[in-house]
């Protein structure tokens, strides 16, 4: 049992149970835990979590992103732009929005182990100038700052498929906390990010190549932002400067209500996964209940101040001396 | 038989940093299955020459020998892979990890093939653990709790037996007794004398005079950069090396003071 309480994910599963239950009972008969309903707090969690799982590895690398809601926009819009202004095929254009995805990252995990300057400044640094440079650039090329995407049928089976009111994104989701659990906790490169994150002179000292290590977390972070960028553009059929804003905070608030300190070096990919759930489940619920969702920023904020003293309690039960 | 040369020798080294001599024309020599104390108020250039013992500085002036061989190291890594292992008072373990992630951080045992290799953390636990017991640590039976819930002592031992295992030649330990208490540091002068027995160059860096008389081999007093002495075992007593480390006065004063006072 005491194995089970120190599990990093514990305080985040204990608490997903308890939301779930609460809001079973409050919308009671109106559909919350019907097929339907669990699909729409699904579909919510998914475009989230395929962001917060990276994000999430990162901050326990040490580190944060607040760049990857710009990162959305942007991607959103190089499909956008590249298929119904220049009338381009739309897979190289994913393919293009991905690599610019993947260097934003680099960008940002360059500068950071080189000047080392907090990550928290520079990726919303990031954020504004990438959000500007996609508002401005759009503007300037196409006189717009979102656009319709052109399709095709196989890029609208990969990213925009449903069945029943289940979007594909729930897939890209599940896959997406498979690759991150396996390697955060199975893998070489997983120790050297808890190493990381946990003590970065000792970790330096045993030989991790910690820069690399941070570099590569950026990169993630910044791919999975591009990928949920294009996610949303072919499902909704168009691309907008402003898409994923929401994500800049969202992302590191379920990753902490998943278990991961704040400070890095503790956390699992299993937590992440359930505390974007419990996001999933608090926005959706209120829906169900007919209450204003005025309420869900309270409920969230309420849990994201319980869940750092949790995490706090469970750092100190963890590391006291038996 | 032809004298082997000692495994790490320092001849006439200083260390300036922006115009001060941190360390002052040093000459000491470390030699297999003995324990060099090298010990010094803070302030007399230990740290200084633990970097320089361990490749983080090269010296200003003179030279380091390893193997009889001038050396001049590239960086500490490269010290590391010729088996030169430090150990510091307060870094070199990851809290929030368990014992045997580690015990093999950098090193970490794989099974599978790419993209299924993974960690045996099965192979790391049980390592980590039979290295540990074997120097004396018995309390602590699985490899998946975390470092964190160590005591200081046992989290030396973790550190230096993993510099053992992992083949160190001589093993440089920065403080290793100084946070610890009575208990504690016995278990690790015993895990210092072990790995003598087993053939391993020590430096054992402290400023705690009856720790160091109670394992050393060869003494080195350092005072302000400089070899304020140097003895072997039973050459000096334990009051005479005190205080030679405070300057010589200091102790002394405090003494009469206390006597007077009684």
């Amino acid at each position: 049992m005491m194995r089970l309480v120190r599990r990093p994910e514990f305080g985040a599963l204990a608490a997903f149970v308890l939301t779930y239950i609460f809001f079973a009972i409050v919308t009671h008969g109106a559909g919350f835990v019907s097929v339907n309903g669990t699909a729409g707090w699904m579909n919510l969690a998914a475009e989230l979590g395929i962001i917060a799982i990276p994000v999430g590895m990162l901050m326990i690398a040490g580190e944060f992103d607040l760049s990857i809601g710009s990162t959305v926009g942007a991607a959103s819009m190089v499909v956008a732009i590249g298929t119904s202004f220049f009338d381009m095929p739309i897979w190289p254009m994913i393919a293009l929005a991905l690599a610019m995805g993947g260097a934003i990252g680099l960008i940002n995990g360059l500068v950071v182990v080189k000047t080392n300057l907090p990550s928290f400044i520079v990726t919303l640094a990031t954020n504004f100038m990438v959000l500007g440079a996609t508002l401005g650039f759009s503007r300037l090329i196409a006189q717009v700052t979102s656009s319709s995407i052109v399709q095709s049928d196989t890029a609208r089976a990969v990213f925009a498929a449903k069945w029943g009111q289940a979007n594909i994104s729930i897939l890209w989701w599940i896959l997406a906390a498979i690759i991150g659990g396996w390697v955060l906790g199975k893998t070489t490169f997983g120790n050297w990010i808890y190493a990381t994150g946990g003590n970065l002179q000792a970790a330096r000292g045993a030989g991790v190549p910690v820069e690399r290590v941070k570099v590569l977390l950026f990169v993630g972070a910044g791919l999975a932002a591009a990928f949920v960028g294009v996610l949303q553009g072919v499902q909704w059929n168009s691309g907008n400067s402003t898409y994923g804003q929401g994500y800049v905070f969202q992302a590191p608030i379920v990753v902490v209500i998943g278990g991961v300190l704040l400070g890095g070096g503790y956390g699992s990919v299993t937590g992440i996964f359930i505390g974007t759930a419990i996001f999933g489940v608090i926005s959706t619920g209120i829906f169900y209940t007919g209450w204003s969702t005025d309420w869900v920023l309270l409920f969230l904020g309420g849990l994201l101040a319980a869940a750092v003293l949790a995490n706090n309690y469970v750092r100190r039960m963890a590391l006291s001396v038996k | 038989m032809a004298d082997t040369p000692p495994i790490l020798a320092l001849r006439d080294v200083s260390k300036i940093f922006a115009g001060t001599k941190a360390l002052d024309q040093v000459s000491m020599e470390v030699e297999a299955g003995k324990i060099l104390c090298l010990l010094g108020d803070n302030g007399a250039g230990k740290s200084t020459l633990i970097k320089v013992l361990s490749g983080y500085h090269p010296p200003t002036l003179g030279t380091v020998l390893l193997d009889g061989q001038p050396i001049r190291f590239a960086g500490p890594r490269e010290a590391r892979q010729q088996g030169i292992a430090t150990v510091h008072q307060d870094v070199g373990s990851i809290p929030m990890m368990s014992i045997g992630r580690n015990f093999f951080l950098g090193a970490e045992p794989t099974k599978g093939v790419w993209p299924f290799e993974h960690i045996d953390i099965a192979e790391a636990n049980r390592i980590a653990i039979e290295q540990i017991q074997r120097f004396g640590i018995t309390r602590i039976t699985n490899g998946d709790q975390l470092v964190g819930t160590m005591s200081g002592g046992e989290r030396q031992v973790l550190a230096i037996g993993r510099a053992m295992y992992f083949g160190a030649k001589v093993l440089i330990l920065d403080e290793p007794t100084s946070a610890l208490g009575v208990k504690e540091a016995s278990i690790v002068l015993r895990l210092v004398s072990q790995a003598r027995s087993e053939g391993v160059a020590v430096v054992f860096i402290t400023h705690n005079a009856s720790h160091a008389m109670t394992v050393g081999d060869r003494f080195v007093v350092l005072i302000q950069g400089k070899v304020a002495a140097s003895f072997a075992r039973g050459e000096k007593s334990r009051e005479e090396v005190l205080n030679l480390m405070a300057g010589g006065e200091a102790i002394t004063e405090l003494e009469e003071e206390l006597e007077a006072s009684a």
